[in-house]
């Protein structure tokens, strides 16, 4: 698997949440993406990207854009330094929430992704890894 | 205040989002249009979304709740011009919006609104109070 092309970019903002849903869409686009597929990883970087703002306390978003023999896919990767995920089986569950939010955004994201982890521990900050191949 | 205009068509409020909202601007634009329905004593409200490329669960929420405080306001919502591409995304994310009603376009959300205002059921609430 080859990495095409890669970008890293900071998520401290609500504004930067935008900016991450273009600049997916930009990747997503130039990846040769259909539109349904396009709108499926906006939507679960858009999800993700603001769980690292109000949970993680913010952080950046690595955009990579991937090659697999003729398949073409892109991979984001979310790191922020926050207070991590204790439970991550629970925070994958439909519907939990510690926020105020409707708790679909990690479970969510997961069905809108073909990849898709967690790391985090309490203290270590949560680093989420999600792919979408065309 | 949001930046977003909010029309107003005789008893309706029609807002066409436009932009790419992060989540304050969600949030004035869900504040506004709740102070609007009483302060024009709307009895619609027509929500144009056909600009938008997403709806994640936090622009769902907005709607949702939208729909229900116009609810408890005596108003109707409808939300008009969902791309198929995201409609397609919303349940796959596992946001149905069940409290929110829906029309192809415009026109069709007009015609709604009127149905939802001039049924039976709507005018014999109103007269009762």
């Amino acid at each position: 698997m080859l990495v095409e092309s890669d970008e890293t970019m900071p998520l401290r903002t609500s504004d930067d949440v935008v900016r991450v849903r273009q600049a997916v869409r930009n990747r997503a686009v130039g990846a040769g993406f259909s539109l349904v597929d396009q709108t499926k990883i906006v939507t679960a970087a858009s999800e993700v990207a603001r769980n690292t703002v109000d949970y993680g306390g913010g952080g950046t978003l690595k955009i990579e854009v991937l090659r697999d023999g003729v398949r073409r896919g892109v991979r984001l990767t979310f790191s922020d330094q926050g207070p991590g995920i204790a439970d991550i089986s629970k925070a994958m569950t439909d519907g939990y929430t510690t926020g105020g939010g409707l708790g679909l955004g990690l479970s969510g994201s997961k069905r809108l992704s073909n990849e898709f982890s967690i790391k985090s521990s309490p203290g270590q900050g949560t680093v989420v890894t999600l792919a979408r191949w065309k | 205040m949001s930046d977003i205009p909010i029309l107003k068509i005789g008893d309706c409020l029609l807002v066409s989002i436009q932009v790419d909202m992060h989540d304050r601007l969600a949030m004035a634009l869900q504040d506004d249009l709740t102070h609007r329905i009483v302060t024009d004593r709307a009895r619609g409200v027509m929500i144009d979304i056909s600009a938008l490329e997403i709806v994640d669960s936090f622009i769902g929420r907005m709607l949702n709740n939208i729909a229900a405080m116009s609810r408890v306001l005596d108003a109707v919502t409808v939300v008009v011009g969902m791309r198929p591409a995201v409609a397609i995304t919303l349940v796959e994310l596992g946001l149905a919006l069940t409290g929110v009603r829906t029309a192809l376009n415009v026109d069709k959300g007009l015609a709604m609104i009127r149905d939802l205002i001039d049924s039976p059921e709507h005018t014999n609430a109103r007269r009762e109070r």
